[in-house]
């Protein structure tokens, strides 16, 4: 189980992503941080607190939550379906930049459900994408604006991104997919 | 108390007799997550495109007919409607003979409202489709019991240990069958109330506290339900006039102050103003009425949610 990213690590990484934000957008002017749930949200919060501190003004955050817009919903035979969350974006997107912020990006359809959903509360100007972890394996037309890590993966592994808000420790772990390991 | 299910089991919502409290919270919270969708400015998730869902009404229904409709088209899926009058069962069709013929239209849910207890039952043995009870006779109507218990976790964050009064004619109402089930099962304390007359036999039997003085029943509640009187069945004689009725059982202002200061006002409609309740306290600051109606919305969405993924069941013949 190879550590990839630690609590100091991913610190930096977040730290050095807000600059980038702040150096592509010119400021923070219009700008808008929404996280896809469940492990987006607590990263964009976390880079709202450093936009916070470079910019000097609170940057407005969201969650999102895409269950609804998934386009393997109804696939399953039988099966529980995904617990639906609330989404939460008390603001309005018309005409802002926003940056969508998950954990992981691998086949880009979660960010493909995030847009259909996002385009739903409005229309923003811009729609830039945050990933804490790029593994590769795209099955759609789908890049990340800013990149916290480009690890190359094979898909019989997986990446496991645990945060202090949700798993109580800050850890990016690179993992065997169970029974897959002969 | 109780934990989330994953999931529901089985492909039909047929009444709360057959859920388990953690399959009810998993409507719940999911119902919360649906609300906000009502919310957006476009009002409208993809998650049941495909599906085809039919609402067929046996019995006139404004209320939770449009409720359904609603929660169906902000799901994206294709709904019809199938009112009773305008349907070959003026024609003599058997119940199982439409429900088959709709069947092979390949529908994935079917909305039934039926005045025969049970009818539900017997169409979810007969039908591969979901079976949603919008109400069958005087047994259960699942989706109200549901969307009133969201309105008291709303307002007051819980069920669990709430003195809840329900109140009226207990005897015709499949909306208090229902919610007897539902809150005994989420740990609230239910009182009911109502004349003698309007009360089934066995009542105490169900672990609710009875009593015929409605003072008793609403003193310290946390929520208030009154159910209707039922006026096309006054020619039973259950009680001598409906002033009579409303001086001894009516939700007056003066009755409200004996419950808590916070305590909410509840009607699943359609109301008689100076039957069952006064206009005042219907709408007074405590009425909750209306926002069960919204609420109505996020609750079915969630079951038919729920249920359209619950995938190729195998009919029990």
């Amino acid at each position: 189980m190879p550590i990839l990213m630690d609590s100091e690590r991913i610190g930096r990484t977040l730290t050095r992503i807000a600059h980038e934000i702040v150096e592509h957008n010119r400021g923070v002017g219009d700008l808008a941080l929404v996280g896809v749930r469940t492990r987006g949200v607590p990263i964009a919060r976390r880079l709202a607190a450093i936009l916070r501190d470079i910019a000097g003004h609170e940057v407005a955050t969201g969650a999102l939550d895409i269950t609804l817009y998934r386009d393997d919903l109804m696939k399953a035979a039988v099966g529980p379906q995904p617990i639906v969350r609330r989404t939460e974006i008390p603001f309005s997107i018309d005409g802002r930049h926003i940056v969508l912020v998950d954990d992981v990006l691998y086949t880009g359809r979660t960010i493909r459900a995030a847009l259909d959903a996002l385009i739903d509360f409005g229309r923003p100007s811009t729609i830039q994408l945050v990933v804490l972890v790029d593994r590769g394996h795209r099955e759609l037309p789908i890049k990340a604006d800013y990149v916290g890590k480009n690890v190359p993966t094979s898909r019989r592994e997986t990446i496991h991104v645990r945060l202090a808000e949700i798993d109580g420790e800050d850890e990016v772990t690179l993992d065997q997919i169970e029974g897959e390991r002969a | 108390m109780s934990d989330t299910a994953a999931r529901l089991r089985g492909k039909d919502l047929l009444g709360i007799a057959d859920l388990t409290a953690s399959e009810i919270t998993l409507i719940l919270d999911t119902a919360e997550a649906m609300k906000e969708v009502s919310s957006r400015p476009i009002k409208k998730v993809p998650a049941l495109r495909g599906k085809t869902v039919i609402n067929l009404f046996y019995e006139p229904s404004t209320r939770t007919r449009t409720s359904f409709e609603v929660a169906e088209k902000r799901l994206s899926a294709d709904t019809l409607n199938i009112a009773i009058g305008t349907s070959s069962v003026v024609k003599g069709e058997t119940l199982i003979d439409t429900a088959l013929n709709l069947e092979a239209m390949s529908p994935d849910i079917i909305v039934l409202r039926h005045a025969s207890s049970g009818a539900c039952h017997l169409l979810a043995r007969t039908c591969k489709a979901g079976i949603v009870n919008a109400g069958d006779g005087m047994h259960e109507h699942p989706t109200q019991a549901l969307l009133d218990a969201f309105t008291i976790r709303e307002r007051k964050g819980r069920l669990q240990g709430l003195k809840v009064a329900i109140v009226g004619d207990l005897l015709h109402s499949r909306v208090f069958r229902s919610n007897i089930y539902l809150l005994t099962k989420m740990g609230a304390e239910v009182w009911v109330c109502g004349p003698p007359t309007l009360m089934p036999a066995g009542i105490e039997l169900v672990g609710v506290h009875v009593t015929t003085r409605v003072e008793e029943a609403v003193e310290g509640a946390d929520a208030i339900m009154m159910l209707r009187i039922q006026l096309e069945r006054m020619e039973g004689g259950y009680f001598p006039s409906l002033r009579e009725y409303f001086q001894v059982f009516g939700m007056t202002p003066e009755r409200v102050t004996l419950a808590k200061p916070d305590a909410i006002i509840m009607h699943p409609g359609p109301m008689n103003r100076g039957v069952e309740i006064a206009s005042e306290v219907a709408d007074g600051p405590a009425s909750v009425i209306l926002d069960q109606v919204a609420n109505g919305v996020a609750v079915r969405m969630a079951v038919l949610y729920l249920l359209a993924g619950g995938g190729e069941h195998e009919a029990v013949a």
